[in-house]
């Protein structure tokens, strides 16, 4: 298959080494820290308003947090060798150590201070059933079937300090994603300290993006919609939003001013190869679009019918503008040369290993786990106005 | 029971399977001591014609796969004062040549061989994420094959566009200096086919090695140097146009 190239590139960079896939990696573990964050907001920060959310923003991380690695190893040439990461690191790789971060992610927060929260109703249910359900429910309660108010009090206590460990967890996690990228000194599109920070944002924001549409999804089908909560997660959204338009257009200024040896080729590919998905779809309709609506709905006296369906079309735009933003990085970060003299393109598969269907399908994938975790671990109750 | 005719048999299949076992192992150089080296290359660009004989002894020697290179050439052309914009191409890698240039003699021109610069401070080396790339003791940038996941971090990482992932291999592949032919007290497949001797291999460790006459006396450069990767790929009459 012939790369169509402009300029010159150095031979052995026509062909794009990360696909689509790398793509999905980060703006996965960005809906993870996303969610937690938001989760941790009435753990930690006792925002009572988004209480309904919590459990649905927990079990939306670990959905999303147990797909994450598979863009990963479907893309490694041998991903039957990606445990010698786990066995035989190399300490001063950056991917190396996302490994351990990841697991300490996986093992000491989230599925701990899911397992605290839900210990009460695992015993319950496992009380309550019979049969494989019962089974289930007792292999989940790891044995301890203690749910006295004392034993209630110190889960409570120990799922507080999971969420405190796990705030800079969910930052290190997805800032960490950031350093992976911004550590590269030979890719200018990627070096600069300031990715850590941008990513980190970016991944709150679509995590609290993802979680409220969930939630309006979810609470509107049930009947149960709490709008007091969904307008305090817009809230948040918007001034996370603004801290993340703010340090993106910090960088972008940045880079315009001091225009280094890079400048001109990467003003170049903004202007041409990436204006449709950086300009048009990141920054117009994937940010200031959505931080316009949602300014709106902060200033002006709207019905609640008329916010609620703001917020949905901000959530929505604020997820495929996260995604144009990873996209950008990761993709962009590709096409030019660097001799920064020409500029190479991007050419994805359909149903291939790293194609479009696999890309869609690995997107699919954390609902489909979602919808599972909503069974086996109801994040409310139905006979009560507000979840448990 | 084995007959005399089956035995026979078996010894040729034995025989014809030790020859496969055998082909990807590096021959043994039992005099050599990797702690006594230290290997860069000089490349005199004022002597390079172009004419490809380094990239197709590579692809000869080292099976490089088709549209991958372990080494090439870039043709530089600059219009006089613009060295910001120079015109460079590189067809093939330089493989077959150059065709005529259409500047005529109204540009500056020249040829860049290039290939992996074998840095002290590697960036590739920094992130691999289980070492599979390493420094070996004589200063050559390797990659342990049955090792690499082939994440490719590497070949992002690396300044100079030096790297590639082997099409059927899938790992991370690139110029070992033809460390199997060096270790033997032989030079490379690019220096050894270089009919100007643009390339030169050069051990830095070796006092007697003519490259420290060489770099006292000449104007020496490295690639992109502000990259500090401790380049050990010495560039004489390098133009200030080369990316």
């Amino acid at each position: 298959m012939q790369i169509p190239v402009d300029g010159f590139m150095y031979p052995n960079e026509i062909e794009l080494q990360w696909s689509v896939l790398i793509v999905l990696y980060p703006f996965l573990t960005g809906l993870v820290a996303g969610a937690f964050i938001l989760a941790s907001l009435e753990r930690v920060f006792r925002v009572e308003e988004v209480k309904p959310t919590y459990r649905l923003a927990l079990l939306t991380a670990l959905a999303f947090l147990l797909v994450a690695p598979l863009p990963l190893q479907l893309h490694l040439g041998h991903p039957e060798r990606s445990f010698e990461m786990y066995l035989t690191p190399h300490r001063s790789s950056a991917m190396a150590m996302f490994g351990f971060v990841y697991l300490w992610y996986l093992m000491a927060v989230l599925l701990l201070e899911i397992w605290l929260d839900y210990r009460k109703d695992i015993v319950v249910m496992a009380r309550a059933n019979s049969g494989w359900k019962k089974r289930l429910y007792r292999v989940l309660a790891l044995g301890s079937d203690n749910i006295s108010e004392a034993a209630l009090a110190v889960d409570n206590h120990a799922g507080w300090i999971v969420t405190v460990v796990g705030i800079p967890s969910a930052f290190l996690l997805h800032g960490y994603v950031g350093f992976i990228f911004g550590s590269v000194k030979a890719n200018p599109w990627w070096s600069t300290p300031l990715m850590p920070v941008v990513f980190l944002f970016s991944a709150i924001v679509s995590g609290i993006a993802a979680v409220m549409l969930l939630y309006m999804f979810t609470g509107s089908r049930r009947h149960r919609l709490d709008t007091r909560c969904v307008d305090t997660i817009a809230r948040y959204l918007f001034y996370a939003f603004i801290i993340d338009f703010s340090l993106e257009m910090l960088d972008l200024i940045h880079r315009i001013y001091e225009a280094d040896e890079s400048f001109r080729s990467l003003d170049f590919m903004v202007h041409s190869r990436l204006y449709t998905s950086h300009v048009v779809i990141q920054i117009l309709c994937g940010t200031v679009l959505p931080i316009g609506l949602l300014a709106l709905t902060q200033v002006l006296h709207l019905s609640e019918k008329v916010r609620l369906r703001t917020y949905a079309v901000a959530g929505v735009l604020t997820l495929i503008g996260i995604f144009a933003m990873r996209w950008n990085v990761v993709i962009g970060g590709q096409l030019f040369s660097k001799s920064f003299l020409g500029y190479t393109t991007y050419k994805m598969g359909f149903a291939t290993r790293e194609g479009l269907l696999t890309a869609i399908v690995l997107v699919l994938m954390p609902l489909g786990i979602l919808w599972g975790l909503i069974k086996l671990l109801p994040p409310w109750s139905d006979d009560e106005s507000l979840p448990v | 029971m084995i007959t005399r005719r089956k035995m026979l048999m078996l010894t040729g299949a034995a025989a014809l399977a030790w020859d496969s076992v055998l082909a990807g192992t590096p021959e043994n150089a039992p005099n050599y001591r990797m702690t006594d080296h230290w290997w860069g290359m000089l490349i005199d660009i004022t002597k390079c014609i172009g004419c490809g004989n380094c990239v197709r002894a590579c692809a000869k020697e080292n099976n490089v796969p088709e549209g991958f290179f372990r080494t090439w050439v870039e043709r530089y052309e600059v219009p006089d004062w613009e060295i910001q914009d120079p015109r460079v191409d590189s067809p093939n890698g330089g493989k077959d040549g150059f065709p005529p240039s259409k500047s005529g003699t109204t540009v500056k021109s020249f040829f860049v061989p290039k290939l992996c610069n074998h840095c002290a401070d590697s960036p590739c080396v920094q992130v691999c994420p289980v070492g599979a790339t390493f420094v070996s003791p004589d200063g050559v940038v390797l990659v342990d094959e049955k090792y690499c996941l082939g994440c490719r971090y590497c070949i992002q990482a690396c300044p100079y566009g030096c790297r590639f992932l082997h099409p059927e291999r899938e790992t991370a592949q690139k110029c070992t200096l033809c460390y199997h032919r060096i270790t033997k007290g032989l030079t490379t497949a690019c220096c050894e086919e270089c009919p100007t001797g643009a390339r030169q291999l050069a051990d830095l460790k070796n006092p007697a090695d003519p490259i420290h006459e060489f770099l006292r006396t000449h104007s020496v450069q490295i690639l992109k140097p502000q990259m500090a990767t401790g380049s050990k790929g010495f560039y004489y009459g390098l133009d200030g146009s080369v990316r």
